[in-house]
């Protein structure tokens, strides 16, 4: 009886361990600020997809269905103060680029969908956004704070990123360049 | 008369919880749910969106909206991290029955290791003689060095 309960204890034990081992492998392979610390590196990490609500009401955005052009991915949010400096910088952007094979995506993020909508009116912004209000996307870019700008290439590949807010339009489309240019 | 008495605890017990439900207070929904920026409570946070999500419980509450409802609301905008207890449902019950889990099995396995324990020590068990005996000139020589001590 004491063997078995011994043996039932030892297999237990493995069994915890071997559920432990397999929770740190899953979180090594979720590793959240991949992109980050791979772009600090120097490297041209893959953008990890997402299809998120469009704020305009047009069904999803599959972040996939930009392949073959470059894109810039800004995360934003509505109470994000600096958010509101960036934007009129980023609209015009949008304007400059359209039609060069760039797509601007604005990702707002941990937001109330209404409040979103009421910004994008007030800035008069066009190019497409998306709702991400559980921060999905959040941890699997590495976004640090907000606003926060991805520059994609058109293979789907993280060329750039400018933490904070963007300065001004050559900062914007120094970055545009970098993601169309070949690889 | 006993059953009178547990009818009267129940009720007591379910008129505050009813009211809550009904006629929620900020005060209680900030406790209740998190800033999802600063993954503390909105009663401790004055980041930009917990300001905004305080304004969002006010004008609901003054609606006339239930505490349930306004928790619905922030999840459906923000995701059930919103809520400061994880629901007890779907994958986050797990939240909830794991501790309870471990501290079980904890309990059990000190349950079982003192039932052992005491078990080995209370019985009187004779001494294991059942070994190969000594080899006579050593147990001779040993004889030899014990006798030594004796007074």
């Amino acid at each position: 009886m004491s063997g078995r309960l011994r043996l039932a204890g030892q297999v237990a034990a493995v069994a915890v361990v071997a559920a432990l081992l397999g929770l740190l492998a899953w979180k090594l392979t979720q590793d959240e600020s991949r992109v980050t610390s791979e772009l600090q590196r120097g490297g041209t990490p893959t953008a990890p997809p997402f299809a998120l609500e469009r704020l305009d009401g047009k069904g999803k955005l599959e972040l996939e269905s930009l392949r073959g052009k470059a894109v810039v991915l800004n995360f934003w949010a509505s109470w994000c103060g600096p958010c509101k400096d960036e934007t009129p910088l980023l609209q015009e952007g949008w304007k400059r680029w359209q039609g060069k094979d760039v797509a601007f995506v604005g990702v707002d993020v941990k937001d109330f969908r209404g409040d979103a909508r009421e910004f994008l009116e007030r800035y008069g912004v066009t190019y497409t956004n998306v709702y991400d209000g559980k921060g999905s996307t959040v941890g699997r870019y590495g976004v640090t704070g907000f606003p926060e700008t991805y520059f994609v290439d058109a293979a789907g590949n993280v060329r750039y990123r400018i933490a904070g807010p963007v300065e001004d339009a050559a900062e914007l489309d120094a970055g545009i360049e970098r993601a169309l240019a070949p690889a | 008369m006993r059953a009178a008495a547990v009818a009267l605890i129940a009720l007591l017990l379910a008129g505050p919880a009813g009211a809550s439900e009904e006629r929620p207070t900020a005060a209680e929904l900030e406790s209740e749910l998190v800033c999802p920026v600063c993954d503390t409570t909105l009663d401790t946070s004055n980041a930009p969106v917990a300001l905004r999500m305080k304004a969002f419980i006010r004008a609901r509450i003054a609606a006339g909206d239930t505490k349930s409802e306004i928790k619905a609301a922030l999840v459906d905008q923000f995701g059930p991290a919103v809520l400061a207890e994880p629901p007890k449902k779907g994958f986050e019950l797990l939240a909830w029955v794991l501790p309870l889990a471990g501290l079980v099995l904890g309990a059990a396995a000190v349950g079982a290791l003192a039932w052992r324990w005491s078990r080995g020590r209370g019985e009187d068990e004779p001494p294991d003689d059942s070994g190969e005996p000594l080899d006579p000139v050593l147990e001779r020589r040993l004889d030899d060095e014990l006798a030594r001590f004796d007074p």
